[in-house]
């Protein structure tokens, strides 16, 4: 029973406060006003009569500065400092989270579509609500990235004012179409979340098409702006605009958006497989277990999708940038950055080694995977000698008794580790191995049905072994021609691995198709699995922070390289120390509102206040009501309603005549 | 390299692997035996910062390996559960305990009484030119500039063989005493330099370069480096004070010719 407030006493309190106020001012005033300096010899009213020499001047002092004041010609400000961290840190960090928002956002309706598709394709349900699942983080971050955007417009106007204006003029007849853009965005993608199961499947999937090729169409213009500013093209040597189409088909622009739809899918799948991970950890049943290990599985699955292909497009980016300048070529892979290339090696390589160290886990809970687990510790093998030899440096950090041993700081043995060829064949490898992984992983449990199974296997095994021998015999080869042979050595590597990747993706859809399928006991898996998920997340971040600083900081001390100059305070390259703990602060942030986005996003699978008020003490949530025998497996497509939040009949599509074993397939 | 070292590390390990050690001490063998050879097999050592990240892949590497299979995993740990638990243990527990303080009071007092080094410098060996360089009053954009005898190769061989000997000439009177008569770096006076001169035959020198890049590099020498490339610690003269343009770009066709090796191309988009 509730209980009425106690009214009177409120307002006498309140008024009590008031009166409190108003006599301490009183006093305050008069006590003040007693101990006020009185002149000695004249009255107050001679005073004001007769003015002395010194408040004359003074007044006449003020009257003057008033009147300058008004005269006062009106200046732009080239620039505008933010207190204690500088335009620059401020600029970065909110740039960078904008970023990776905006990447997060691009990248979930890509494989939210392609999901969606094949659930209507084959009318398999538990893909719609999957990629419901996905869809369903995007509307909170969809406003995160547009306010952090504003804030970096706004930021940009009152910082770099006169930097500004310049870019502005050369790029304003984008802005319009961005806007427009932007406004269609929306609505696309408003439409795609709130409109699911509400429109028909055709009209759905169409919503979820335009929603990226908008994202898309926006990414585009952002990004010719960026580019401009590294690589500037359309413009005379004073700066001012030739032609607004050439600025925005410059040197790195196309490399760019190539580079940055692929990081993206893979930042993007990573962290949706964080998600998944963060949900999984707690989960209250084996019924969400199963859900959300199977969405971590995608999400991981998408995030590798990406990161295959993503060493060959940033080859092209980085020979565009060299075709450019050299002297920006050199500061990026010789120069002042090429320590971070160090780290960067070091995350890329954690990024492999953890993707596959997943799907090893995930091998757990297949039946008969059995047979391959002796394939993992030479694959162990294989990643670590390329890891190390990725991360080798060629010109060592080391002490001056160091240098003086090695005669330079390039070792005379490991330092041919440090070059061209070993980096590439490293790489190359890395991406066959990590294929094979995944390959290993979807056999695991399948018996192939065909009759030429083991023929097939074979012509497998052949073309892993000469994409291999391809790859290491061309990286021996570089080491004994010129500069040029070399680097064109790397399209036989890359093309040899590329297809590898076709032709045994190729073979496998025919020789497992109507293969014998084991049990997949989804949510059976060890919880390192999970927090591999959420390092993977974390990694793919902390990359992304660090080749945007690499990408931006090749400038140097230009806001337009070689154009406009950069005549702040902060015209100078920051130390590598600064620069990772800048990106790691921001990474550290962004992980931050992701997880309250997170959480955002977790409430919708939770029941309403009003559910919770009307459950018996016997169903409190937090009290899994787990029925005897049950299994993970025996729950079903409810489960995955119930887990995805997603309201039953919701997805439009028909699952009659479809798999309603509610057994996940891989 | 010390053979010895290797021969006995793989010995051992293969003992080790014979034996059907624990998966406890093949890890511990495995770390154990890495970090002996990276740092006893090279005859040039190498660098600490080198072995820490070896030893760190290897590390995260060796704990995959365990924490993969969940049998491994529990042979993993429990002679760590039982080391910790069991009282037949307790003295050697007890130990651990008292050497763990101990290791760290030794490290503490190592780094104390250690030989003062000089700071850390991170030199760029190869740092990046600025856009264009005056030498002898004319002015060379660097990012577009070749060599201008380079054609010289395909459309006049005589000259340009000339070219090349007028090259040998200005290498062998000026640059031979620290950069070797083999191009290696082991000149007569280079084991009194330190950093060592720039040894031409290793393919991630001159192999990667465009010749505008020497050109720079030898114009303007030590002085004319940018900070990241530590001018202080080259001896490297600026030899546009000795040399002709002529000759400089006759010396850059001599060392590729010499070494075997291209210059890097300007590319165009």
């Amino acid at each position: 029973m509730s209980r009425k407030p106690p009214v009177l006493p409120i307002l006498l309190g309140v008024l009590a406060m008031v009166a409190v106020i108003v006599a301490s001012f009183k006093f305050l005033t008069t006590f003040d006003d007693k101990m006020a300096f009185k002149s000695p010899v004249r009255s107050e009213a001679s005073v004001e009569a007769a003015e002395t020499p010194r408040s004359q001047a003074l007044r006449e002092s003020s009257e003057l500065a008033a009147a300058k004041e008004l005269e006062k010609p009106y200046e732009e400000a080239e620039y505008r400092a933010v207190p204690r961290i500088g335009s620059r840190v401020a600029i970065w960090i909110v740039a960078q989270l904008h970023l990776l928002f905006a990447a997060f956002v691009l990248a979930v309706p890509i494989f939210a579509l392609i999901i969606e598709f094949i659930g209507y394709r084959t009318g398999d349900e538990r893909y719609d609500k999957l990629a419901y699942e996905f869809t369903k983080l995007l509307s909170a971050s969809f406003s995160f990235t547009a306010t952090l955007g504003a804030g970096l417009t706004f930021m940009l106007i009152i910082l770099y004012p006169k930097f500004t204006n310049y870019l502005m003029s050369v790029f304003s007849p984008t802005f319009l179409p961005y806007v427009l853009l932007f406004f269609a965005e929306a609505g696309f993608l408003y439409s795609y979340y709130y409109g699911w199961g509400k429109f028909s499947p055709r009209v759905h999937l169409f919503l979820g098409l335009m929603l990226n090729v908008v994202g898309t169409a926006l990414m585009f213009i952002a990004n010719a702006w960026l580019t401009f500013m590294s690589t500037p093209a359309g413009i005379a040597e004073s700066g001012a605009l030739i032609s607004t189409w050439d600025a925005i088909t410059n040197y790195t622009w196309m490399p760019i958006n190539i580079h940055r739809i692929i990081a993206n899918v893979a930042f993007g799948g990573s962290i949706a497989a964080a998600y998944a991970a963060f949900q999984f950890l707690q989960a209250k049943t084996d019924e969400e277990r199963a859900h959300y290990d199977w969405m971590g599985y995608m999400g991981n699955f998408v995030a590798i999708c990406g990161l295959l292909p993503l060493p060959f497009a940033g080859y092209w980016l980085a020979s565009e940038i060299y075709a450019f300048s050299q002297t920006m070529g050199l500061t990026m892979m010789g120069g002042a950055f090429s320590w971070l290339f160090i780290i960067q090696a070091i995350l890329i390589g954690n990024l492999f080694l953890f993707a596959n160290w997943y799907l090893w886990l995930g091998m757990g809970r297949i039946k008969g995977a059995e047979r391959y687990r002796s394939f993992i510790w030479p694959m162990l093998v294989v990643i670590t000698i390329c890891f190390a030899i990725w991360a080798t440096p060629r010109s060592i950090l080391s002490t001056t008794e160091e240098v003086q041993a090695m005669g330079g700081s390039s070792h005379p043995m490991l330092g041919y580790l440090g070059v061209m060829s070993a980096k590439n064949t490293a790489v190359n490898i890395l991406i066959l191995t990590t294929f094979l992984s995944f390959v290993l992983y979807r056999r695991s449990g399948k018996i192939p049905t065909v009759s030429w199974a083991k023929q097939a296997n074979f012509v497998q095994f052949l073309i892993f072994a000469g994409a291999a021998t391809t790859v290491i015999g061309y990286g021996i080869a570089g080491y004994f021609v010129d500069a040029k042979t070399r680097i064109g050595f790397s399209v036989p590597q890359v093309g040899s691995v590329l297809a590898a990747l076709v032709l045994v993706t190729l073979i496998d859809v025919f020789l497992l198709r109507n293969a014998e399928t084991a049990e997949t006991n989804w949510g059976k898996i060890r919880p390192i699995s999970q927090y591999l998920l959420i390092m993977l997340a974390v990694t793919f971040t902390w990359l992304m922070g660090l080749m945007g600083y690499v990408r931006a900081g090749l400038r140097q001390h230009w806001h337009v390289f070689g154009v406009i100059r950069d005549t702040s305070v902060d015209a100078f390259t920051p130390s590598l120390g600064f620069a990772t703990k800048v990106v790691s602060f921001t990474v550290l942030v962004f992980f931050l509102l992701i997880g309250f986005i997170f959480y955002l996003t977790g409430l919708t699978n939770k029941k309403s206040y009003q559910a919770i008020k009307d459950l018996t003490p016997r169903d409190v949530p937090g009290e899994p009501q787990v029925t005897p025998g049950l299994s993970a497996a025996s729950s079903g497509a409810t489960a995955m309603n119930a887990a995805s939040g997603m309201p039953a009949g919701a997805s439009g599509y028909s699952a009659a005549g479809h798999d309603s074993n509610p057994t996940l397939k891989t | 390299m010390n053979w010895w070292v290797l021969i006995a590390f793989v010995a051992a390990m293969l003992v080790l692997r014979w034996r059907r050690v624990g998966i406890l001490t093949w890890v511990a063998a495995w770390l154990v035996g890495l970090y002996l050879v990276l740092n006893y097999v090279f005859v040039v050592p190498v660098p600490v910062s080198v072995i820490k990240i070896y030893m760190g892949i290897v590390s995260l590497s060796l704990f995959a390996f365990v924490l993969t299979d969940s049998q491994r995993m529990t042979e993993f740990w429990q002679p760590i559960q039982a080391f910790v638990v069991e009282p037949r243990y307790r003295p050697l527990l007890a130990l651990v305990a008292l050497a763990i303080p101990a290791l760290v009071a030794f490290r503490i007092y190592a780094d104390m009484t250690a030989t003062p080094q000089a700071p850390f410098f991170a030199r760029t060996v190869h740092p990046a030119p600025p856009d264009s360089i005056i030498v002898h009053d004319s002015e060379l954009a660097l990012g577009t500039a070749d060599n201008p005898y380079r054609d010289l190769e395909t459309s006049n061989p005589e000259e340009f063989k000339e070219r090349l000997e007028k090259g040998r000439a200005v290498y062998y009177l000026n640059c031979f005493y620290c950069h070797g008569d083999l191009m290696a770096g082991a000149g007569m006076y280079a084991h009194a330099l330190n950093p060592i001169p720039t040894n031409f035959q290793d393919p991630g020198t001159i192999a990667m370069l465009r010749e505008a890049f020497l050109y720079w590099r030898i114009a303007k020498g030590a002085p004319g480096m940018p900070e990241e490339g530590g001018p202080w610690q080259s001896a490297m003269p600026a030899w546009e004070s000795f040399l002709t343009e002529e000759e400089m770009w006759n010396v850059i066709l001599f060392l590729y010719d010499f070494t075997g090796y291209q210059p890097r191309a300007v590319e165009l988009h």
